[in-house]
């Protein structure tokens, strides 16, 4: 059996609220909340960037277990917005975390799924006895540019996974990938901000993607969607994830803990494995939970995890701990994301 | 005489999984299936397109068909911005009065979600004088003056022009075809952002794909086995680019040129006729353009609009827009005007199903280009 055995999160205290950033570009808020079900978005401090929030993601999850940090043979770090163009962030978390210098490090890029890509190679390492011990995160802390769309939805915060064969709260049963050559959401080399095709980010690249992903990984393991107690897709607004799960039969009660992104944001590669995070916070053993990330580009990573008994002693009451906050304004979060300087 | 013997038109809308060839290709093949044509009993093709050279990078649409199509016949393109497919009906059919027992294409498409909404209003803004381009001045800029004029000259308010949106969503909405295929109210419009004042983004037609195309012959024989509607007229007229140097501003004076002659030509009154196309890129567009063709005395329009007196539900003899018009059957600038002969052609013959308008007559489609740089007027009749 391989899985996950522990897990830690870092969401930054700051928000700012959707009404804040309507009312600064003279948009009618109750519309644009309407529309994009998104209520306020959590944001990083002006000395906080993908590397500290993994840190501090990566700590929690290496807390309960002294001797994790020997035994971590591969650190991937997925971001799409990495504080380097050239310079590996993964190397760095390590030295910060004291892990031993005998493991693999690489970060990954693949829009907002960039984590769990990572996350099934780093199982198919630990799978095959390669290595005993793997540690993911997904961590970004999400630009958009001034007054677009995405500036409502686009937030920070970061996630860790360790990954192991013993003492799982999570088995992986299974996975698929969909992956297809869709231009909806891009950022050039050396530009600041991401840009986007509109409409064309629905139906053809998130809804195509994640649902081709999900009924390929149903049909491979047998299952129907009834079957699981909770359901988490990637959350680039509040509306995308609610109409997959209508597409694909899904309740709103499975996809009620997980779906977290009114309060928090996007956090790009971190936004479907926070769902998780929430999720992890009730889950009872024997529950199995349908998982499907979205990266732009495009394809989609579906999981499915089976809670164990193991899940009780590492739960780590996610929404109780975000739910210390300092709320924003624009002036400020302008400054911290570093659109002003 | 020459005549309209077959139409066909793609869906309009964001079609992102068909390219400029793609949607040529499909009104093409379409409408040579549905006339039981052969590519081989045309005589020449005339294509309608405004931005193959911006989006696409593709000029020399006339080379560019041929592969295509598979012909070394004469193509012609004609570019006229938004008028481009009403273009390619004209010159098709001044063309077969000198061809006679002649059978020809005319194919309007247009490509425009493959670039971003900024780029496209770009695109779309070389249809306008340089001079005003470079301070800033955009279509719905234009319009929006346009609508300011009328607005205050005539005493209206926004109102009056949410209604023609109201009213050609609801076309819309019996049209398979249309972009938009759902209802807005009086509300719905007025909530909606501005995009230039007094006009917002429900009184805007939007960017979209499609393709149209039509069969134009003057073989009596193919006349005589096809649905077929006689070309009364199609008169073109033309006038300054530049708004600043306009006569008027309550008024587009090429459509009043191009519908006096189309008029005088077709040897009817507005009076006859039963059905009309117009260009309601904005919603004052409509309204302008009843005035300017004769239908409504000028000032009276926002009246009527209001009342919506050209709905199909009406009771009046005068239906505008079956089609949904710009508004919401959508606007592939290239394919509009080959539309709206179409949408006109398939009422005179009753091929137009859900949205047939009865005992018609008489028909006028009008189409413009670069804010009244051109316009448009083609009369057809059973």
């Amino acid at each position: 059996m391989v899985g996950i055995t522990d897990y830690g999160f870092y969401i930054p205290k700051y928000r700012i609220k959707v009404s804040d950033i309507a009312s600064q570009w003279g948009k009618c808020s109750e519309k644009v909340e309407n529309t994009l079900q998104v209520h306020e978005k959590a944001v990083a401090g002006i000395d906080e960037d993908v590397l500290t929030m993994a840190y501090e993601a990566s700590i929690m999850a290496l807390s309960s277990n002294k001797n994790l940090r020997s035994e971590i043979g591969s650190v991937f770090v997925g971001s799409e917005t990495f504080p380097y163009a050239v310079k590996p962030t993964s190397s760095s978390l390590g030295e910060w975390l004291g892990l031993s210098h005998d493991y693999l490090a690489y970060d990954t890029q693949f829009a907002c799924k960039a984590a769990t890509g990572a996350l099934i190679s780093a199982m198919g390492l630990v799978k095959s006895k390669d290595i005993s011990t793997a540690l993911v995160c997904g961590s970004d802390k999400a630009n958009a540019r001034p007054k677009d769309v995405l500036e409502y939805s686009a937030s920070s915060g970061a996630n860790a996974w360790v990954l192991g064969r013993e003492n799982i709260i999570a088995e992986i049963v299974d996975w698929t990938s969909f992956t297809s050559d869709t231009p909806d959401f891009w950022r050039r080399s050396k530009a600041e901000f991401p840009s986007h095709a509109g409409r064309f980010t629905g139906t053809p690249a998130y809804f195509y993607h994640i649902t081709r992903a999900i009924e390929k990984l149903l049909q491979k393991t047998s299952m129907t969607t009834d079957m699981f107690a909770h359901v988490v897709f990637h959350m680039p607004n509040g509306s995308f994830p609610l109409k997959a799960a209508k597409i694909l039969n899904i309740t709103k009660e499975q996809m009620h803990q997980g779906y977290i992104v009114k309060n928090l944001g996007n956090s790009y590669s971190a936004s479907a494995l926070m769902g998780l995070v929430s999720v992890f916070d009730v889950a009872k053993p024997g529950e199995k939970i349908l998982f499907a990330s979205y990266g732009s580009g495009a394809g989609s990573d579906a999981i499915i995890f089976n809670i164990t008994d193991k899940i009780v002693e590492k739960r780590k009451n996610f929404l109780k701990m975000i739910s210390e906050k300092t709320y924003i304004h624009y002036i400020t979060y302008s400054r911290n994301m570093g659109i002003i300087k | 005489m020459n005549s309209v013997i077959g139409y066909y038109s793609t869906k309009f809308g964001e079609l992102w999984k068909m390219s400029l060839d793609d949607l040529f290709l499909a009104a093409s093949c379409g409408v040579l299936e549905s006339t039981k044509l052969e590519i081989g009993q045309i005589d020449a093709v005339f294509i309608g397109n405004m931005l193959g050279g911006v989006v696409d990078n593709q000029l020399l649409l006339s080379a560019h068909i041929s592969e295509i199509l598979e012909v070394d016949i004469p193509i012609y393109r004609l570019e006229a911005a938004c008028a481009s497919g009403g273009m390619a009906f004209q010159t098709a059919n001044e063309y077969l009065k000198s061809h006679p027992e002649s059978t020809v294409l005319v194919v309007g498409a247009e490509k425009m979600t493959d670039i971003s909404a900024t780029d496209i209003t770009t695109a779309l803004s070389t249809a306008a004088s340089l001079d005003e381009q470079k301070v800033g001045l955009t279509f719905p800029g234009v319009y929006a003056l346009l609508a300011q004029v009328y607005l205050n000259e005539y005493g209206y308010n926004e109102e009056h022009l949410a209604a023609v949106s109201v009213k050609n969503h609801a076309h819309g909405v019996l049209n398979d075809n249309a972009h938009f295929q759902r209802y807005v109210t009086i509300d719905n419009v007025l909530e909606s952002p501005y995009i230039a004042y007094p006009l917002k983004v429900l009184d805007s037609s939007p960017i979209s794909d499609g393709a149209a195309a039509l069969i134009l012959s003057n073989n009596k024989q193919l006349i005589k086995t096809r649905n077929s509607s006689v070309i009364l007229a199609s008169e073109m007229a033309t006038d300054n680019i530049s708004i600043s140097k306009r006569r008027n501003l309550d008024e587009i004076y090429s459509t009043k040129k191009a519908g006096t002659e189309a008029f005088k030509k077709s040897k009817i009154i507005p009076l006859d006729v039963n059905v009309m196309e117009v260009h309601d890129c904005f919603s004052i567009a409509e309204i302008l353009a009843l005035e300017d063709l004769g239908f409504w005395k000028k000032g009276t329009g926002g009246g009527y609009a209001k009342e919506m007196a050209t709905h199909i539900d009406s009771g009046n003899n005068l239906i505008v827009n079956t089609s949904g018009g710009l508004k919401a059957a959508g606007h592939p600038v290239g394919g509009t005007g080959v539309k709206q002969i179409g949408e006109v052609y398939l009422q005179l013959t009753g091929q137009a199903k859900r949205r047939q308008v009865k005992n018609t007559k008489y028909g006028l489609a009008h189409n413009v280009g670069g804010s009244g740089g051109v316009a448009i007027v083609t009369i057809l009749g059973v």
